[in-house]
């Protein structure tokens, strides 16, 4: 009743946090293993055949079905050729041959710093307006229409907007990665605010709390782990959308790599890159839950 | 010694809900003298919590007047501490942390960090939780987490100390001890003390008055019964004690025989 736009958004936030540890568990689970390795029962064979042995049997299907489609139909590179393709990229990944002719190496860390650099404004702005609009119930009514509307906007679209504001496609790049993956941030970050259990607002009401000690010691840290979730959906966003957003700024970076070699018809190169966005997106994954896991009370 | 130190008159409380209006309280009159020692009785959902929030200044009542030490009740305040029904410790901050927070807030102008330290520690020693003092709340038993709630409302030495059902997650033996701790410090401090409890031996050890709640909706002040037990109490001779047997059954009495147990 106090604010559904937010409340829904956040319905499906907790609905991506509870999927992903879920998703996350067999990674985490051989590591917890060893710890139980003294306790007699342990089950070797349930664990080969349980954790290992699906994994590795899932990774030779796609490759099995990549190379048949790869000897089927023409231009698509197979398995092996791709695989010599990414050795001889990584052999050498910090070359400097040119403005544009660098080593992958320069290319992942250019993308990662567009990410980093637009998102590090997302949340400069973000974090604070999600409090504000969590704390401020008119502000909320005032903001969540226009949040409403702007977030199902495609980040694309947004663009032409950056391009035609400062003049150039570096800052057009980032200005994407920003308004992309503010939302999420803003959203979870206000969810998090109206939804501090009452008890400990109880508590610092008792105490007379001046406002920066409730903000410290209650708001921030019950805030954290939606904070962590809202970060978590917020750099997901912005790394699918930098390969795009790259595509059409152009400069050093995966996306425009993807662009060029399409270009120059080299599809072992792209289908590297697919394989690249993929590893360090699901990198960016697991290191943020990890660190988001330290933040969880219960 | 003021006699009217807590007073309400004609408290009422309604909730605004879903299904309408819920009148929670109606006409609920009780004066509260310093230094007293006050048990709210009353079966499950009457609203003994709800009139304890009134004294903290939590929920501000619908209509009628609520007065401590002669001023408006408006908004809680360090000076009537709690013991919330579920702990609520912060569960981010340890043990010694949850206290502390208070500690420094009430003592943090006047005393330096080594004497507020020393009063956590002091605190929990009461509560004999000096063993989880860096232990985070759930960590920690849910009796253990109510200890460290009492120690955090002790160490604020209240003027008025609200305990909303305090000893209810508690086994006998601990239970009896802090019932005594609680004797000692009320007699040492001469703290006024309002306490919610299901206990009916509780209830008359501690208590120098016990108000006897009717059933909700709309309950009220049904009975007071004064305990007039000479202090300080020993609760072995008082098991023998056919005066404190015979407030034990007029409690029982009213809790079920004039107000007969709810359905739910
Ligand atoms: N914020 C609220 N909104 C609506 N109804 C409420 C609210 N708080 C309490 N009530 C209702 O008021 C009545 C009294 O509640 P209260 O918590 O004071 O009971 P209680 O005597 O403390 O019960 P218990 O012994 O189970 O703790 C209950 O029927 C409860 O449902
Ligand atoms: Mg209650």
């Amino acid at each position: 009743m106090t604010q559904s736009a937010t409340v829904t958004v956040d319905a499906k936030a907790s609905a991506h946090s509870a999927a992903a540890p879920a998703a996350a568990k067999p990674a985490a689970a051989p590591a917890a293993r060893p710890a139980a390795e003294a306790s007699p029962g342990i089950d070797w064979r349930e664990l080969i055949g349980q954790r290992i042995i699906p994994p590795i049997l899932g990774f030779a299907l796609f490759i099995a079905v990549w190379a048949a489609v790869a000897q089927v139909t023409k231009g698509i590179p197979g398995p092996s050729s791709t695989f010599v393709a990414a050795v001889k990229l990584f052999s050498d990944p910090f070359y400097i041959a040119g403005p544009n002719d660098v080593g992958i190496g320069w290319k992942i860390l250019n993308s990662l710093s567009r990410v980093g650099l637009g998102f590090g404004l997302a949340a400069l702005v973000g974090i604070p307006a999600g409090f504000l609009l969590g704390r401020f119930m008119f502000l909320n009514r005032m903001l969540s229409p226009v949040i409403g509307l702007l977030r199902p906007v495609s980040p694309l679209a947004w663009l032409p907007i950056g391009l035609l504001v400062f003049k150039a496609a570096q800052p057009a790049a980032i200005w994407v990665i920003f308004i992309s993956s503010i939302w999420p941030i803003i959203l979870n970050t206000a969810a998090g605010v109206s939804t501090v259990p009452q008890d400990y607002l109880n508590v610092a009401r008792v105490l007379k709390l001046s406002e920066w000690k409730v903000f410290t010691t209650i708001l921030f840290p019950s805030v954290l782990p939606h904070l962590m979730t809202g970060i978590r959906l917020s750099i997901g966003v912005a790394w699918l959308v930098i390969v795009a957003a790259e595509m059409l700024t152009g400069g050093v970076g995966l996306g425009f790599w993807v662009w060029d070699e399409w270009n120059n018809l080299n599809v072992e190169h792209i289908i590297v890159a697919i394989f690249v966005v993929g590893l360090i997106g699901l990198a960016l994954e697991q290191g943020l839950m990890m660190l988001a896991r330290r933040f969880q009370y219960n | 010694m003021d006699n009217r130190y807590v007073h309400l008159e004609q408290v009422g409380m309604a909730f605004d809900t879903k299904k309408g209006r819920f009148v929670a309280l109606q006409n609920v009159n009780l004066d509260i003298a310093q230094g007293e020692f006050i048990s709210l009785i009353g079966h499950s959902g009457c609203g003994k919590s709800t009139v304890l929030n009134v004294i903290a200044g939590l929920l501000t009542p619908t209509s009628g007047v609520a007065l401590a030490a002669g001023r408006e009740i408006d908004g809680p305040g360090p000076e009537r501490a709690v013991v919330f029904q579920n702990h609520s410790l912060l569960p981010w901050l340890s043990c010694f942390g949850n206290v502390y927070l208070a500690v420094e807030r009430v003592f943090g102008k006047k005393e330096n960090k080594a004497q507020l330290k020393a009063r956590t520690h002091a605190a929990l020693e009461m509560v004999k939780m000096t063993h989880a003092t860096d232990k985070l709340p759930n960590e920690i038993s849910g009796g253990m987490k109510q200890r460290i709630g009492i120690a955090r409302a002790l160490a604020m030495e209240p003027k008025v100390l609200l305990m909303d059902e305090p000893f209810g997650a508690l086994d006998a033996l601990t239970r009896a001890h802090l019932q005594d701790e609680l004797m000692r410090i009320v007699q040492a401090t001469g703290s006024t003390v309002v306490m919610v409890t299901h206990d009916v031996d509780e209830a008359v050890l501690l208590s120098d008055r016990i108000v006897m709640m009717t059933n909700g909706p709309a309950a009220t002040v049904g009975e007071i019964l004064t305990v007039n037990l000479a202090r300080p109490r020993d609760r072995l001779a008082l098991a023998n004690d056919a005066e404190y047997h015979h407030y034990r059954s007029a409690v029982l009495e009213f809790l079920y025989h004039k107000e007969l147990r709810p359905a739910a």
